[in-house]
């Protein structure tokens, strides 16, 4: 009568179906163990409102982050400190411009270095690992070579080489920094996939008639995302450490935008003349930021996988 | 005077769903020089209760009562005055001896540790009182495992160790916490021997943890059956086998398989053609050895030149110690590990070495449940999605609709219920999931179900329960079962035919009844013998036959000759023994007498 009778049908019964008790899954299971967690509740609260820092606060900003304010450039040790007359919240930088603009934006772009970096070897790293754990034999052999031999190239001469090719810029930054932090997770990865292919669920499975490339996505994956995800929250604060430490080298994002790396060495420089908030404002905010990731990821492992504790 | 007098003790945990108590108020007591039976199942509360003794419970256990060991409060007392107790007075032996024994350490520096604690007795003196007692434990070539690691040992041999090791201050009593649970059965005979002279020889009391009712009616002159934290019944071993006034403990023994149970399936008639035909299967694999520049690989032979047929309806129950190619044999027949020769045909066609999708077609009726419940289930899915998986591959026209009514009405088949259907796995019980592993093989009503230890892992009364429901799906689907288990009474209780392997080959095959009551092999009769009756009167009048040496590594070549030493004599170390037709379906392997075994 209204078309498709059976469909609408099983809509009817799917609906009913859910008054049946909920099982309790694994995931489940985890998000209660992590909402337990002090720290890690803290620290998320904390990492929001620095997220939340980023987005709302250059409504505020009364000044733009390329802006120089010529009255002050030539005196900032003496009228540059933070200040709510000037509009300066933070001071100004070296150059007069405005600290608390600059620290947005830095925290924006090392924010973003850590979650782009670290997506991008979550998703290389995972799909390697998994092909090369669950095909095996020699396959496996030549695909971990290869990660072997790329890791013993120091991971900090791959990304200045590929700045200096390849030029300063964004895009090149993640390119640089996913392309060495895959190796490890590919290798994690990859031991996982190992030790889940022989267990019986897997060959239960293959009983089954299930396919290879089924079973991959359907069992293993599954299996492997509670490791996959605390070791990839743990890598985002390495990232932003890498890109600091590229950032205080010289290299990595060129100005006008900045990062917390940049900021800190260039308030590292200045620390000498008494403009001490200059180092202070941006290390604020990196060390936080570093922190809570470390909290958290050490809150995912321990709600994500209890028998490691 | 009593050695151990337990008082209303109570033990609980703290757990974040709240406090769990596992022992309620519980009293007993053990005289100098006699072995206690505490029989339960697993859950019962009856390892706490020592560890609540010895003061070895976790951090979140409390313990509540009294404990007293010589007339002297040992309940909750400070770790240092305990550990005077522990280890000197009262010696323990766990489960599993690997991970009771320190992996870094070797056999003699770990025993040497406990005089040296105790006794302080250090050097050449501890080294000769370690060694006494290695051989008083029966260890064969005691001088060298004293330098050796645990890892070097057998099973059989790290217990011998434990024991060894808990006896060396001569205590007044040995706890045993299921000693023998982790080991073969013909290991489990000797260890309980040892024990049993030990207990006769030193006066050494002994609390036996145990939830076989065979090695209790084997062992105990007491026994205390145990359920949800609290005693049922308490007696004389030989009483309570008797009469069991209790009516736990009445299941309990109905559910003991026996391996001379009368009610055990008779002989298969039947004219129908078999179904599935397995002909001189072998799965070699290499092993790499060191030795030589580069090494060099040496086939081992999980599974060498296996044949047999099985016909619809019936059920082949497969037999062996560890490591003898049981579990192999299984994944070899389905076609899970590529055989490295011989045949397998399925209704007469052959599935050796088909591509992917020509297999699957047969894979519909070939099925295999597993030893782990739990860990042969995807902790991620629910158990109604695991189950549902086989129908996914092979009918893919149900609807999502259809396709829930046909896991609902499984799972009410194997006696789940059906508002369980979105849980998942360790919201189980380990028999629960089982059910859920049975119902996910015979969802698609295959006409083969190899069960491999499908009932090791579970408690005696749920192993009773699993074996019924097969035995009934049996009946109703018409199936043919392989039934792989080291455990001799529970192949027999649903095994129409037996199939006895020795390090991959087979040695004795015929009817359960001729295996059982007649057999003619030597390495089967030694298995039968050591398997423990559930009957005092019985087990402790029997005969064992006890064959020299331990259980030999199937990479030795020598090893397969074990039963035919005239031709190792004779230096044919190639021979392979033929399997002889004794009687019509009784086929024994070609084997020296067993009294030029026995002579070793």
């Amino acid at each position: 009568m209204f078309g498709n009778s059976t469909k609408a049908a099983q809509i009817a019964e799917d609906v009913t179906d859910l008054t049946a008790v909920q099982g309790r899954s694994l995931w489940q299971d985890a998000r209660t163990r992590f909402v337990q967690n002090r720290a890690a509740r803290a620290c998320v609260l904390v990492l929001a409102l620095i997220v939340a820092f980023t987005i709302i606060g250059p409504l505020f900003a009364q000044w733009d982050n390329e802006e120089i304010d010529w009255d002050i450039m030539g005196n900032v040790a003496a009228q540059g400190m933070p200040s709510l007359a000037t509009g300066h919240y933070f001071g100004v930088d070296d150059l007069g411009r405005d600290l608390y603009s600059r620290v947005i934006q830095a925290t924006t772009t090392s924010l973003l270095v850590g979650l782009i970096g670290a997506a991008m070897a979550l998703f290389v790293g995972t799909i390697y690992g998994i092909v090369a754990g669950f095909i095996g034999g020699r396959t496996d052999s030549i695909m971990m070579r290869i990660v072997d031999i790329l890791m013993a190239i120091p991971a900090t001469l791959v990304i200045i080489l590929l700045l200096v090719i390849a030029g300063r810029s964004f895009f090149m930054l993640f390119i640089a920094l996913g392309a060495v932090s895959w190796l490890s997770m590919s290798r994690i990865v990859r031991g996982q996939t190992l030790a889940l292919k022989h267990r019986e669920f897997i060959e239960a499975a293959r009983a089954a008639g299930v396919s290879e490339i089924t079973i991959m996505h359907r069992h293993i994956l599954p299996n492997l995302l509670g490791v996959v995800i605390v070791y990839a929250s743990l890598m985002v604060p390495e990232m932003i450490l890498a890109e600091s430490f590229i950032s205080f080298l010289g290299l990595g994002v060129s100005e006008p935008y900045t990062s917390l790396g940049s900021l800190i060495s260039e308030g590292a420089g200045t620390m000498a003349y008494g403009t001490l908030w200059q180092l202070a404002f941006p290390l604020f905010f990196y060390v936080t930021i570093i922190i809570t990731m470390f909290f958290i990821g050490d809150g995912l492992r321990d709600a994500l996988d209890p028998k490691d504790r | 005077m009593t050695l151990l007098t337990v008082q209303n003790l109570s033990v609980e945990f703290a757990t974040p769903d709240g406090a769990v108590k596992a022992v309620t108020d519980i009293s007993f007591d053990i005289q100098p020089g006699e072995c206690l039976g505490i029989v339960g199942e697993s859950g019962s509360g009856k390892s706490q209760t020592f560890m609540a003794a010895m003061g070895l419970l976790p951090r979140n256990g409390r313990a509540m009562g009294s404990v007293q060991l010589n007339g002297q409060e040992i309940l909750n007392l400070a770790s240092p005055d305990l550990n005077r107790v522990r280890g000197s007075d009262v010696g323990m032996i766990f489960q599993d001896p690997l991970t009771a024994l320190t992996p870094h350490l070797r056999v003699g520096e770990q025993m040497r540790e406990v005089l040296q604690v105790h006794k302080g007795m250090v050097g050449k003196q501890a080294r000769r009182l370690c060694l006494e007692w290695l051989d008083r434990v029966q260890m064969p070539v005691a001088a060298r495992r004293l330098d050796q690691f645990p890892h070097e040992l057998s099973g059989g041999m790290r217990q011998r160790v434990m024991i060894a090791m808990s006896m060396l201050c001569n205590p007044k009593l040995l706890i045993a916490d299921e000693p023998t649970t982790a080991l073969d059965v013909t290991v489990q005979a000797e260890i309980l021997e040892l024990m049993a002279d030990l207990q006769k020889e030193e006066g050494t009391a002994i609390a036996l943890i145990t939830h076989d009712m065979g090695v209790v009616a084997r062992m105990c002159d007491r026994m205390q059956v145990m359920r949800q934290g609290c005693f049922v019944e308490s007696g004389t071993a030989t009483e309570i086998f008797r009469t069991p006034k209790h009516t736990y403990t009445q299941d309990l023994l109905k559910a003991m398989p026996r391996i001379d149970a009368s009610d055990a399936p008779q002989v298969f008639e039947t004219k129908a053609r078999p179904i599935l035909r397995v002909n001189d299967i072998k799965v070699h694999f290499p092993m790499k050895m060191s030795g030589g520049l580069f090494g060099h690989t040496v086939p081992l032979k999980a599974v060498d030149g296996v044949s047999f047929e099985i016909r619809q309806g019936e059920t082949l129950g497969v037999v062996g110690e560890s490591g003898c190619g049981k579990s192999t044999l299984a994944r070899a027949v389905l076609q899970l590990i590529e055989p490295t020769s011989g045949g397998v045909s399925w209704l007469g066609q052959p599935i050796v070495g088909l591509k992917r999708a020509e297999l699957n077609k047969h894979r519909k009726d070939l099925q295999i449940v597993f030893q782990d419940p739990l860990a042969s289930l995807d902790p991620r899915m629910t158990i109604s999605a695991s189950i549902a998986e086989p129908l996914l591959t092979y009918r893919p026209d149900l609807t999502n609709r259809e396709r829930k009514l046909h896991v609902a009405e499984m799972m009410e088949r194997v006696g789940l219920d059906r508002t369980l259907f979105n849980r998942y796995p360790h919201e189980l019980s380990g028999g629960q999931n089982q059910r859920v592993g049975i119902a996910r093989a015979m969802i698609n009503r295959p006409k083969l179900i190899i069960c491999d230890e499908a009932v090791s892992a579970l408690d005696v009364s749920i192993q009773a329960q699993i074996i019924r429901l097969l035995r009934e799906l049996q009946a109703e689907f018409g199936l043919a079962l392989i039934f792989i288990s080291h455990d001799l009474s529970v192949v027999r209780a649903i095994s129409n035919r037996i199939m006895v392997l020795y390090l991959g080959r087979v040695v004795e095959l015929g009817d359960g009844e001729t295996i059982c009551a007649q057999p003619r092999h030597p390495y089967t009769k030694s298995l039968i013998s050591a398997v423990p009756i559930p009957d005092p009167d019985i087990e402790r009048t029997r005969n064992r036959i006890k064959l020299p040496g331990e259980l030999p590594s199937p990479l030795d070549p020598r090893a397969a000759l074990r039963f035919l030493p005239s031709r190792l004599a004779a230096g044919e170390t190639d021979y392979v023994p033929d399997l002889i037709k004794y009687a019509p379906n009784h086929y024994v392997a070609e084997h020296d007498p067993l009294e030029v075994i026995l002579a070793g």
